[in-house]
């Protein structure tokens, strides 16, 4: 599975919305519902699932699916 | 079953990684009946699929910095049960700028915040339910090493925690009258929702691995047994102590 698929199946798993919401482009708070306890949980299961380190402020930068993707793809990359 | 019956009050289940879950679990599978407490409107979504999955008879609202809520949480608990067996408090609060950087710099109000949420909570709440405790009654509350030790970036909360810890034993003497015990479990580091407010939390974690008797972190399973442990008659003999669960970190010198 991709780091894609696999973020967006955490995010489905965690925020309880369908998979065709969890668009590219698709804020977390303002298209997916979610609060700030859904953020840091969000944060978390992904941390869990690919043994990366998410810090605060790399976190305040994650606000979209994407945004999420491509932080993984580059952690993972270094 | 160890708590055949008996009915334990939990606070502070946010999700599946709170060790107040872990000790909610432990307590359940040993037939303790449950009720849980919530600090706030989001926090119910969260629980009330846990509170099913439980099988715990109810569930309630109760913001720890407000003796109004407590007031209410306790007179809520008397309808519906009488009286209480277990009360488990594992709440904790500060400011995220109070967890980093210099411990000097804490405001006086961050400071405030964290022991009234942290530690002041529990004497609030020990008093309020003192009436429904039954004789035999175990109430039990989470600390941590930065209580005693310095940690780097638990700052406030290592003050906090220490209060807590003092408080334990001075509750202690006066629920002692009503032959109820009160502990405390100074729990290793787990990465729980509240945890991820602490810089270099991963460290803590390495630290423990590296460092420890045991070689491995805790799991809230293992909290969960101490606290069947501190809840049930298994510990009749012990009140005001601090227990640890940390793989036996707290013993190491150099």
């Amino acid at each position: 599975m991709s780091v894609a698929e696999k973020v967006k199946e955490i995010i489905v798993d965690q925020l309880g919305v369908d998979a065709a919401e969890v668009l590219p482009e698709a804020k977390f708070v303002d298209d997916l519902g979610a609060d700030s306890l859904d953020l840091t949980e969000l944060i978390m299961a992904m941390e869990e699932e690919f043994g990366v380190e998410i810090s605060d402020e790399d976190a305040q930068t994650i606000q979209k699916v994407q945004d999420a993707i491509s932080f993984i793809e580059k952690k993972k990359g270094e | 079953m160890l708590m055949q019956d008996k009915k334990a009050v939990v606070f502070g289940v946010v999700n599946e990684r709170s060790i107040a879950y872990g000790i909610a679990k432990s307590l359940c599978e040993q037939g303790a009946k449950l009720a849980l407490g919530y600090a706030a409107e989001p926090i119910r979504k969260r629980i009330e699929p846990i509170a099913a999955a439980l099988g715990a008879d109810f569930i309630f609202q109760c913001n720890v910095s407000s003796d109004a809520e407590i007031a209410a949480a306790a007179g809520g608990v008397r309808e519906q049960w009488g009286s209480v067996d277990c009360l488990v408090h594992s709440i904790a609060y500060a400011n995220r700028e109070d967890l980093t950087g210099r411990f000097i710099d804490t405001s006086r109000e961050g400071f405030r915040v964290a022991l009234d949420v942290s530690a002041y909570s529990l004497v609030a709440l020990c008093r309020a339910f003192e009436p429904l405790l039954s004789p035999g009654a175990s109430v039990m509350t989470l600390s941590y090493y930065g209580a005693g030790r310095v940690v780097a970036n638990y700052n406030a909360m290592g003050v906090a925690k220490s209060a807590l810890e003092a408080s334990v034993r001075y509750l202690a003497v006066d629920l002692g009258k009503r032959g109820v015990r009160i502990n405390a479990i100074s729990a290793g580091p787990v990465k729980t929702m509240a945890a991820s407010a602490i810089t270099g939390f991963r460290t803590i974690l390495e630290t423990i691995e590296n460092r420890s008797p045991l070689g491995r972190n805790i799991s809230l399973e293992d909290i969960g047994r101490c606290a069947l442990y501190l809840a049930s008659d298994l510990s009749s003999g012990t009140t005001g102590e601090v227990i640890f669960v940390d793989s036996g970190y707290n013993i190491m010198g150099v």
